[in-house]
């Protein structure tokens, strides 16, 4: 098989876990790492899972390849941090089968919290790390991973970029390759962590470093290209391609291998180039390093450690000058926003009008944050919201938090939101937590969790029932509403903010993007009734326009039919008809 | 051939991804070495969304940068007005003459600019399309993106019959017909 299609670098870090021959995948979706898992799911040769969050994803891995077969766990780069318990130990157990990580990063915010390094990570934890800068590496070189894996006894990381992750190339598919189980044997020595043992084996992860800097100079996923020896550029990943852009003829260093890094191979290339320039996104993890052996390179006294690379990034530092011809237009900004039929809205809705604070966490509901619904003060990882209205309540008093409450999405809340709302329970908190129960992992695109009823692979299962599951641990009053019935939710926001004891409100209806979720209905607006006072608008509804006349407008093809406007409105001016 | 830099812009839920990826695979189909950037996550929701298609004998960087496109294709008036700086001198702006309001707008924090076709008109070529209303004429409005695309194929070369070879292997089975006949409505407007 030859066959050359277009894959998204997902796809192709997917196919090349596939043709390496895995048997097990574990992740929790995170952009840009999501459709990984999406398109694994696709092949029958492959488990492919949801875990409820990436520490226990990772641990399915090390399971997985403890007992002798090869083993993927996938997430974004803050995924890693939840998974860095196991990571750090993982590596100082080494695998069985062949283990890998792939870890996206996202410089430029396209979807996340930060813009950290992956490879921050991976120095510190002694893991090797290999880098692709297109679709057909991707592939490739998550093939290479599972062979290092298996020679130096590491778990290895893939290395991704939103713009690697989320671009298409051109791919030659391959065969699968099925790889025989490797045996397992109890080794005590090797995989029981505890002081005696783990002394031993931090002896051998250094050794192991060491080996994989000497041997990674002849490592294929290196490119040596020398050209013109005047300029030469040290690069890995998707700032490859700019530099190819821009300068052709320079000589360059491509990195597949970014941790350890190949000291021989730099110093032959630094030894050949008169101007060497090291060209990496974010952190200078390369740079420093080759200047702690004493080299002089350039790098981020030059190029930002802020965002995304480009292109024009490099001519602009390089040439004084970029490819633009053309100005910039003024354009009103079109930031995201909830989209119509939001459960979510109804919810802000509701929180603004009783200007009530909101502890935020990670899914859709952060765009609350912005105009007009403004209610969520904080976001800060997953899970968070609740211990942080915990933390609020503890310091400041009971009284503090009246006009407080924690807002946390349904896969949020099995991630890691339960471990908070345990600490509430046994600490005797007062606080109101809502759980936006949307019946899916919204924002990454709609994955299946374990509150869902169904797998990764499409599978009927068990849902946990989340008021049972609060209810389990402790938490007296839990209250499930229709989150689209706003007078109920105002009555209980309010009973239960002002009340004495811990409250969760799960708030009721599903992602208005689940497919066969539509409503039956489209709303219409009667401008002889419109009185244009603008209630309906403080909604944030992008299908409600108003017309220059002032009265408003409703687009057909936008409206869900949620019938929110129509809540808010005192004239009756909206209408809820059948579609 | 020398390379071809493509814009495919919108709003987020317009179908910009799936026009791309037509383009990408014709390209491909004819020999081409392709690249495609996408937009996924929060900022496909609702906000402003740019993905980029390039071809030709080898492509390197997955994007197209400000005065690097050769097509600008937007689906809405706003949009093309947002990256036009992107084109090259003499490159092309494909339009979907309608007008979807920012909620930047919507809530009076920033006004809809007044004339944008004309302001384009003044610095590039602009061809408009209200794909939207030819779409619905054809009985969905859905399809607009089909309509646009076939005025934009035009300018991006192949033939009729390359294109609807790849239109009918992408979009669903059911509306092959419908997109077919408004790719065709697109490439054959005047």
């Amino acid at each position: 098989m030859s066959e050359k299609i277009i894959m998204l670098g997902n796809e192709a870090i997917a196919r090349g876990v596939y043709e390496a021959g895995v048997k097990v995948s574990s992740a929790y979706p995170g952009t840009p790492s999501t459709e990984i898992s999406e398109s694994l799911a696709k092949y029958e040769e492959v488990y492919t899972e949801w875990a409820p969050n990436e520490k226990v994803a990772a641990e399915v891995a090390f399971g997985a390849s403890f007992s002798g077969v090869r083993s993927l766990a996938c997430m974004k780069h803050v995924g890693l941090n939840v998974a860095s318990d196991p990571l750090y130990t993982f590596s100082y157990t080494g695998v069985n089968g062949g283990a890998v990580f792939v870890v996206a990063d996202d410089p430029g915010l396209a979807s996340s919290q930060n813009e950290q390094d992956t490879r921050m990570i991976a120095r510190a934890a002694h893991i090797p790390v290999l880098e692709p800068a297109d679709s057909q590496e991707a592939k490739d070189f998550v093939k290479f991973a599972y062979e290092i894996s298996e020679k130096y006894d590491t778990p290895v990381i893939l290395r991704t970029t939103t713009k690697l992750s989320h671009s298409q190339g051109v791919v030659t598919l391959e065969d699968r390759v099925e790889v025989e189980d490797k045996t397992y044997e109890r080794n005590v020595r090797k995989y029981v962590m505890m002081p005696a043992s783990a002394i031993g084996r931090h002896l051998v992860v250094e050794e192991r470093d060491n080996k994989i800097t000497e041997d990674g100079a002849n490592f294929s996923v290196n490119k040596v290209e020398i050209k013109d020896k005047k300029i030469g550029f040290i690069t890995s990943g998707i700032p490859y391609q700019y530099v190819k852009e821009v300068c052709p003829d320079a000589s360059v260093l491509k990195l597949g291998l970014v941790n350890p890094l190949p000291k021989k191979l730099i110093e032959d290339f630094i030894a050949q180039v008169e101007e060497v320039y090291v060209f990496e996104e974010l952190e200078p993890v390369i740079q420093e390093q080759i200047q702690s052996w004493g080299y002089n390179v350039k790098g981020k006294e030059l190029f930002t450690r802020q965002g995304e690379y480009s292109a024009n990034m490099l001519k602009r530092v390089l040439f004084g000058k970029d490819s633009a011809v053309f100005t910039k237009n003024d354009a009103p900004n079109r930031p995201p926003i909830l989209c119509p039929g939001c459960p979510h809205r109804s919810v802000f809705s509701v929180l603004n009008k009783l200007k009530i604070h909101a502890a935020g966490d990670i899914g859709c509901y952060t765009l609350g944050a912005v105009a007009p619904l403004g209610v969520i003060d904080s976001t800060l990882c997953m899970g968070a919201s609740i211990s942080s209205l915990h933390g609020i309540e503890k310091a400041r008093g009971k009284e503090f938090i009246k006009n407080w409450v924690a807002v946390i999405g349904d896969s949020t809340f099995l991630h890691t939101g339960i471990n908070s709302l345990v600490n509430m329970v046994y600490n005797k908190a007062t606080g109101t937590v809502m759980i936006l129960d949307n019946r899916t992992t919204g924002m990454t695109g709609h994955q299946q969790h374990a509150a869902t009823g169904k797998t990764l692979k499409g599978e009927d299962t068990y849902a946990i029932n989340l008021a049972d599951l609060c209810k389990a641990i402790g938490v007296k009053n839990v209250l499930e509403i229709n989150a689209f019935d706003v007078v109920s939710l105002e009555k209980a926001i309010k009973e239960s903010v002002n009340g004495n004891q811990l409250t969760v409100i799960i708030a009721k209806a599903p992602c208005a993007l689940i497919k066969g979720q539509k409503f039956p209905f489209k709303c219409i607006a009667n401008p002889e009734k419109c009185k244009k006072c603008g209630m309906c608008l403080k909604i944030g509804c992008p299908a409600i326009t108003k017309q220059d006349d002032g009265t408003i407008k409703i687009d057909e093809t936008m409206c869900n039919g949620c019938g929110l406007c129509q809540s808010y409105c005192k004239f009756n001016a909206i209408e809820k008809v059948e579609k | 051939m020398k390379k071809m830099n493509i814009m495919v812009v919108g709003v987020g839920g317009q179908g910009t991804l799936l026009t791309s990826r037509i383009i990408g695979k014709t390209a491909l189909n004819a020999g081409f070495d392709v690249k495609l950037s996408e937009v996924h996550g929060m900022a496909q929701r609702g906000g402003s969304v740019v993905t980029f298609v390039r071809f030709g004998q080898m492509v390197n960087e997955p994007v197209v940068e400000e005065g690097e496109a050769d097509i600008l294709v937007s689906f809405e008036r706003l949009e093309a007005l947002r990256y036009a700086h992107y084109l090259k001198k003499d490159g092309i702006i494909i339009v979907n003459d309608t007008r979807i309001d920012p909620m930047t707008v919507v809530i009076g924090a920033s006004q809809y600019p007044e004339n944008i076709i004309e302001t384009l008109k003044e610095k590039h070529t602009v061809y408009a399309i209200d794909g939207g209303a030819i779409a619905k004429e054809l009985g969905n409005s859905k399809v607009l993106n089909s309509v646009v695309l076939g005025l934009a194929a035009k300018y991006i070369g192949f033939s009729k019959e390359e294109w609807l070879a790849v239109i009918e292997k992408t979009v669903p089975q059911k509306t092959i017909d419908i997109n077919e006949k408004a790719f065709l409505s697109g490439y054959e407007h005047k």
